[in-house]
């Protein structure tokens, strides 16, 4: 029987069970077809709607070419968007990686403690944006926040991370690590169980020091862990929109405005549907683009673990 | 050695310290929120210290029994996370077993193009898709909310590598006693791949309840609204607001059903959270 299978199909797919029949398209058409008209088509029509002029309140004034393209190359505020944007993801990629990896080297244990401490680091994740959100505005609220609360007891006044420019970013980088920190924590943790403890056995033998087996043993052995989640943070902080649209709508003077706020605003308020593509297909390639650079630096280092 | 040692000690307190810091930031957030959230408004209008002396009041939360529309808002959300949940994990689970243990014509050419669609972020192709559905006059319905997010890919990845992990012995066992396909999937595979079903279903779950983009540009009529998208619209009035206590009792509210949640099944979703991207 898998003699004959492995006759019916020119290159074998061991995992496969049977003969190849063409009724067992059935199996995977309901979700193609799902995945054809709200993904294929979709972004087929994004690509087209980028190069035309369609506009909900002015009409469709067809073909432009590459005008909308050249037109967000001479937006001010998108070209803010695109730099706000990449300088949050350099700001909270590695402090992703540190905090969460600080969280795991830290609670990789059976206490109890640590138990109580990685549920209380994960749980926040579970929160909707909108809830955090509003958590946090009432933190930062410039006269009576949690944060001049605090401040105020030492007779300071605290920054204000919603009104003040250069801290705008950086206030919306806290809320996020703050939001979203469990998914690295437990990404690491995950690594970190899979080393053997023998390998910290035979160090102990030798009394290396903790710095020593840090360095020499856990980081080389979860090098893989560490290219993992700086991958998706860098992905996932692309695509920042929530937090700066309810904390501090892209203010002050477009400071926090992110490009999926940009997208947002040209496409769903201004109804300048090209203009909208355009800068989602920009939004696509830079981040195709980040992923690929990260992969391209971390690619031929020796393997360990 | 002894020098060695009091260093470590000092650097277990720093590490120590670090910790319950860090800890203190995580919580005290939302101790504060709800702290606020027992407090007469007028009170915060003029300072909000003072959180733990009275006056206290559960006025807030009567009058989101009474006033609110959060009600209508979770059975929104109840009715479209429920709705994709189920959705995605027929689709996915279908699709995982074809992809995984069956041949057909196309198959390596169709998984490819699935797995490519891995890469497209939803910003990527929000437009386009709102222009759809409005041509399909489909905005402010359930089905609208609930649509999209069955088309990413995630789903069908984890059960075909799921599906894969499952010894084929058993099914090919089933097929010496000639059962048809259907009835193979049905009886014998099925059943193994409960723990599976659990995680994706979780992630599922987790991710329709808190999706924010799409709701917001697609049920833009208020009796529409999600949870998500309604406390979002609550809150655009903030600076002038004068129910502060009110809304963060209207927080407090919104995110007790996941809080509780996560209690109960905190390991089934870390599982499906972490472990789901882990592979």
């Amino acid at each position: 029987m898998p003699a004959e299978s492995r006759r019916a199909s020119p290159t074998p797919d061991p995992d496969v069970v049977g003969r190849s029949h063409p009724a067992h398209l059935l199996f995977v058409l309901p979700y193609f077809l799902v995945f054809i008209v709200l993904v294929a088509v979709p972004l087929g029509l994004g690509a087209w709607l980028s190069f035309q002029e369609y506009d909900m309140l002015g009409g469709y004034g067809g073909y432009i070419g590459f005008a909308n393209y050249a037109d967000l190359w001479k937006d001010r505020i998108f070209l803010g968007a695109v730099r706000n944007t990449i300088w949050f993801v350099i700001i909270t990629t590695p402090t992703f990686v540190i905090i969460g990896l600080f969280l795991a080297l830290t609670l990789n244990n059976a206490w109890r403690r640590s138990a109580i401490l990685r549920s209380i680091f994960f749980g926040s994740s579970v929160l909707s944006v909108t809830i955090v959100t509003l958590v946090w505005r009432l933190v930062y609220m410039p006269d009576r926040g949690l944060l001049q609360n605090v401040f105020g007891v030492f007779g300071l006044a605290a920054p204000n991370f919603m009104t003040t420019e250069y801290l705008a970013l950086p206030g919306i980088a806290i809320v996020t690590v703050w939001w979203i920190i469990g998914l690295p924590m437990m990404l690491f943790l995950a690594a970190l169980q899979q080393i053997p403890a023998e390998i910290y056995e035979a160090a102990a033998l030798d009394n290396a020091s903790r710095w020593r087996m840090l360095t020499r043993i856990t980081l080389p052995a979860i090098r893989r862990t560490i290219v993992l989640v700086a991958l998706i943070e860098v992905i996932l902080q692309f695509q920042l929109f929530g937090q700066a649209n309810l904390i501090t709508n892209g203010g002050p003077n477009n400071a926090s405005r992110p490009i999926v706020m940009f997208i947002y605003e040209a496409g769903f308020r201004d109804w300048a549907l090209g203009y909208a593509a355009a800068a989602s297909q920009v939004l696509f390639v830079l981040m195709l683009g980040a992923a690929a650079l990260q992969l391209w630096l971390t690619r031929q280092r020796p393997e360990a673990g | 050695m002894l020098k060695a040692g009091h260093a470590t000690d000092w650097g277990d307190r720093l590490i120590l310290l670090a910790l319950v810091a860090l800890a203190v930031m995580w919580l005290a957030p939302i101790a504060w929120v709800i702290g606020l959230s027992f407090k007469p408004n007028d009170v915060l209008m003029r300072k909000t210290t003072g959180i733990l002396s009275p006056p206290f009041t559960i006025k807030n939360y009567v009058d989101i029994v009474a006033t609110s529309a959060v009600f209508g808002w979770m059975l929104n959300s109840t009715i479209v996370a429920i709705g994709q949940t189920v959705l995605t994990l027929v689709l996915s689970t279908l699709a995982g077993y074809g992809f995984a243990r069956t041949e057909f014509p196309g198959k390596r050419l169709i998984f490819v193009a699935v797995l490519a669609g891995l890469a497209v972020p939803e910003q990527a192709i929000i437009v386009p898709l709102h222009t759809m559905f409005a041509f399909a006059d489909l905005h402010n319905t359930y089905a609208a909310l609930i649509a999209p997010r069955l088309a990413f890919p995630f789903g069908v990845f984890l059960m075909t590598q799921y599906f894969k992990g499952v010894p084929r012995e058993i099914e090919e066992a089933a097929m010496l006693d000639n059962a048809s396909r259907l009835k193979i999937f049905f009886k014998v595979v099925l059943p193994l791949t409960i723990p599976a079903q659990a995680t994706l279903g979780i992630y599922t779950f987790l991710h329709a309840w808190n999706e924010y983009f799409w709701p917001l540009v697609s049920a833009t009529k208020p009796e529409m609204y999600t949870l998500t998208i309604g406390l979002a619209a609550t809150q655009t009035n903030f600076a002038q607001t004068e129910g502060i206590g009110f809304l963060m009792a209207q927080a407090v509210f919104a995110g007790l059903p996941i809080l509780i949640l996560y209690l109960f099944f905190q390991r089934h979703i870390v599982t499906a959270v972490s472990g789901g991207v882990g592979k």
